[in-house]
């Protein structure tokens, strides 16, 4: 068979979406998509599906596509993912399904992450919903958390006949889906509303405005609210900082609190009531996926937009799509580049960052290169408004209120890989546990729960 | 849910609401705060428990008009619903803890500025009924200004009212009458202070004077309110602390105010630009 090229997604032009918040990939047409399908060479053996945390049977729905038989690949999706709309647009694909792609050896890897982002979209605009509900099984399940491995986990039990429901601390539900990622990489009226709007289709119940630990103990939850498990999902809310001179001078925030304010309470829109400072020269620290987050949405939002980061652009730890975007956008990087102060004016606002020089030296436990000072090369790069994204840690809130529940070594919960706790009857997953990672791993982790959930329970019932 | 079952217009500008929250009715402690949007579109804001009735599944909230979002809270009448109200958030009065036989021995004087009176009555209520010595110093700019005397009355022993312009009590500042208390002998061994940042900072400087043991309430800026953010970010004993979910409650000595009270304005101007639609047609 004659190689075809990777069919190319349209996209939002960058001079055009750099100054708004709709979404930068504009997703394939029916067309194209099945063009793109007729690709997947059917492998016997998939490597695409073992590398998927959720294990979605890819070479089937994307048959599927290939004949316009685009509910059906639907269907074989919902099997194992509840949130297509949202892992076919934010997951890695890269490093997972794609990155085993066999055509990925000689050429494009098949762009399965498209593919099922386009089934999910047609889906919803066509109307068509997959979601089955069980018969009821009796048993009650309480899961922490509306992210994504709290969905996941939801959903599955729901399908396996499972009464669940899912306690969020925001007002909103969708954890990092709703508050995190942007409009512009995620649309939340239409794409997270719905998938959400398709998990309780499948009967599971959100609570909003509960603080688990607080408005509700998980000892409540078996002992008041008669609930049989517990899954926790909370994930990994608590910012990070850098512990150096200046952090508190005013124009210094969180990644979390600046895109708080624009995703969960709109600061993007003009007439929102919360108020986001902007600023004209922008510094984002870190180099991670909220670091593109942010700099992307302070340049939409006017500002002067510089990444700062202390290895090269080969470690950044954002996905290559992301950093490509924001360059286009026209944010600028200085890599290379390590923070040490930050600095202010007599009235206690931030004017500049000042930073020193790194250089690459010896690997470090994780593989990369650890960036070493270059002796006096301190300099300062002007900003008024500094963003620091260097990750996050769980909340011990939970940790601290349940009796029972020992945490990791990463200030997490205890869990091994099935999500099994030191606790009877709770069961974790997700950030909550491993600390900042994916989407698409917290599902997983969510998943491999609901799983574990089910065995506790029957077993009790024997 | 978040029903308002009950209003009452204390003064021009604070109203005290009852509102329907069973769950957090029922967990709520001293100390602690909760968030309130009034609508779909509403902004978080914090506000203290200023009372709970874990029976009636209803909590106490006392709210003053500043901006465009606490207007909004105002505004709404009994029977209406507010979208949403979470909690309780931060941690509970450190004082909760002690056993019973100790808070008896103990002598409280808590200071109370303007809207910081609110979240002084439960605690002062707590104590009074544990057994505990309690006075309260309530400041207010004027007569009019003044709220929950009432309510404050049957919960202590003494309460010395304060206003900036005579109109009621004792004339000057609340710190001025912590001096007078002091010098007259009253031995207080804990001192409570909650109202504005300036209030906070010069009760302070006053109890140093006389050694006296002073925790306050740190009203910071805050989105979410639950440690994710970092809006809140104050230095105690030179250590970032998040208020949120490590306070509200800090010892006052360790507290550094000229930077909590900066980063309190952060967004002010945003704030008054939003809240003053510009009559001369300027701006947006």
């Amino acid at each position: 068979m004659a190689k075809i090229p990777r069919i190319p997604v349209r996209e939002q032009d960058p001079q055009i979406r750099a100054k708004n918040f709709k979404e930068v990939c504009l997703g394939y047409t029916d067309e194209e998509a099945m063009l793109e399908a007729r690709r997947c060479l059917n492998c016997k053996k998939p490597a695409c599906m073992t590398a998927c945390p959720v294990s979605v049977k890819i070479p089937f729905f994307v048959a599927h596509i290939a004949k316009g038989n685009f509910e059906e690949a639907a269907k074989v999706i919902a099997i194992d993912s509840s949130l297509p709309a949202i892992c076919g647009r934010v997951c890695p694909q890269e490093n997972q399904c794609e990155g085993s792609c066999v055509l990925g050896v000689k050429g494009d890897a098949l762009s399965i992450g498209k593919l099922e982002r386009f089934v999910a979209d047609w889906c919803r605009e066509n109307n068509v919903s997959v979601a089955t509900k069980a018969p009821a099984n009796g048993f009650k399940v309480a899961v922490v958390g509306s992210g994504p491995g709290g969905l996941a986990c939801a959903s599955d039990l729901a399908k396996m006949g499972y009464d669940v429901t899912i306690f969020e601390v925001l007002h909103k539900a969708g954890g990092v889906l709703t508050y995190g990622i942007p409009e512009f990489r995620l649309p939340k009226d239409t794409v997270v509303a719905h998938e959400i709007e398709n998990v309780k289709k499948l009967g599971v119940k959100i609570e909003t405005n509960v603080v688990v630990g607080r408005t509700l103990t998980i000892d409540d939850m078996f002992e008041k609210e008669g609930f049989d498990a517990v899954f926790i999902g909370s994930g990994a809310g608590l910012p990070k900082f850098m512990d150096i001179p200046g952090e508190n001078l005013n124009g210094v925030v969180s990644a979390n609190e600046f895109l708080t304010r624009s995703n969960l309470m709109k600061a993007y829109k003009e007439d929102s009531r919360t108020p986001i400072y902007v600023g004209n020269k922008v510094c984002v620290v870190g180099g991670g996926n909220v670091a593109m987050d942010a700099a992307r949405t302070a340049l939409r939002l006017g500002a002067e937009v510089t990444v700062v980061y202390r290895r090269t652009e080969k470690e950044l730890p954002a996905r290559a799509e992301e950093v490509h975007h924001a360059k286009e956008e026209g944010v600028k990087f200085q890599l290379l580049t390590n923070p040490v102060e930050v600095v202010g004016d007599d009235k206690g606002w931030v004017t500049g960052l000042k930073c020193e020089q790194m250089e690459l030296g010896e690997p470090d436990a994780s593989g990369r290169r650890s960036p070493v000072a270059v002796p006096d090369s301190h300099f300062t790069v002007d900003a008024d408004v500094v963003i620091m994204a260097l990750g996050t840690a769980p909340n011990p809130l939970i940790a601290q209120t349940t009796k029972g529940l020992e945490k990791n070594r990463k200030g997490g919960i205890q869990a091994d890989e099935n999500g099994v706790t030191t606790r009877e009857g709770v069961f974790a997953g997700g950030d909550a546990v491993s600390g900042a990672a994916t989407v698409i791993l917290a599902m997983g982790a969510g998943r491999k729960a609901a799983a574990s959930i089910d065995e506790y329970l029957k077993n009790k019932k024997k | 849910m978040y029903k308002i079952v009950r209003k009452e217009v204390l003064n021009p500008v604070i109203t005290l609401m009852e509102v329907e929250a069973p769950r957090l009715a029922a967990s709520a402690q001293s100390g602690q705060f909760l968030i309130v949007r009034s609508d779909e579109d509403g902004e978080r804001v914090p506000l203290t428990v200023c009372d709970y009735n874990r029976e009636k599944g209803t909590v106490t909230i006392v709210t003053q008009a500043i901006g465009a979002s606490s207007k909004e809270i105002c505004a709404k009448e009994e029977g209406e619903h507010f979208a949403d109200v979470v909690g309780p958030l931060g941690q509970p009065s450190e004082f909760i803890a002690l056993p019973d036989e100790e808070l008896a021995k103990m002598s409280f004087v808590f200071i109370a500025g303007g809207l910081g009176t609110a979240p002084v009555y439960p605690q002062a209520k707590y104590f009074h009924e544990k057994g505990a010595k309690v006075d309260v110093i309530l400041g207010a700019k004027s007569a009019d200004l003044v709220i929950l005397e009432k309510e404050m009355q049957q919960v202590c022993d003494n309460l010395y009212i304060c206003t900036d312009d005579g109109s009621k009590g004792f004339k000057g500042l609340v710190t001025q009458k912590l001096e007078e208390l002091i010098a007259e002998g009253k031995e207080y061994t804990q001192a409570v202070a909650i109202g504005p940042m300036i209030m906070m900072k010069f009760v302070t400087l006053t109890a140093k004077k006389f050694n006296l043991p002073l925790v306050v309430s740190l009203n910071t800026l805050m989105v979410d309110g639950t440690g994710m953010c970092g809006a809140c970010r104050v230095t105690v004993a030179g250590k970032v602390r998040f208020a949120c979910v490590e306070g509200p409650e800090f010892n006052a000595y360790d507290v550094d105010f000229d930077e909590a009270m900066r980063r309190q304005a952060m967004y002010r101007n945003i704030e008054i630009e939003a809240d003053h639609k510009c009559k001369i047609g300027r701006g947006k």
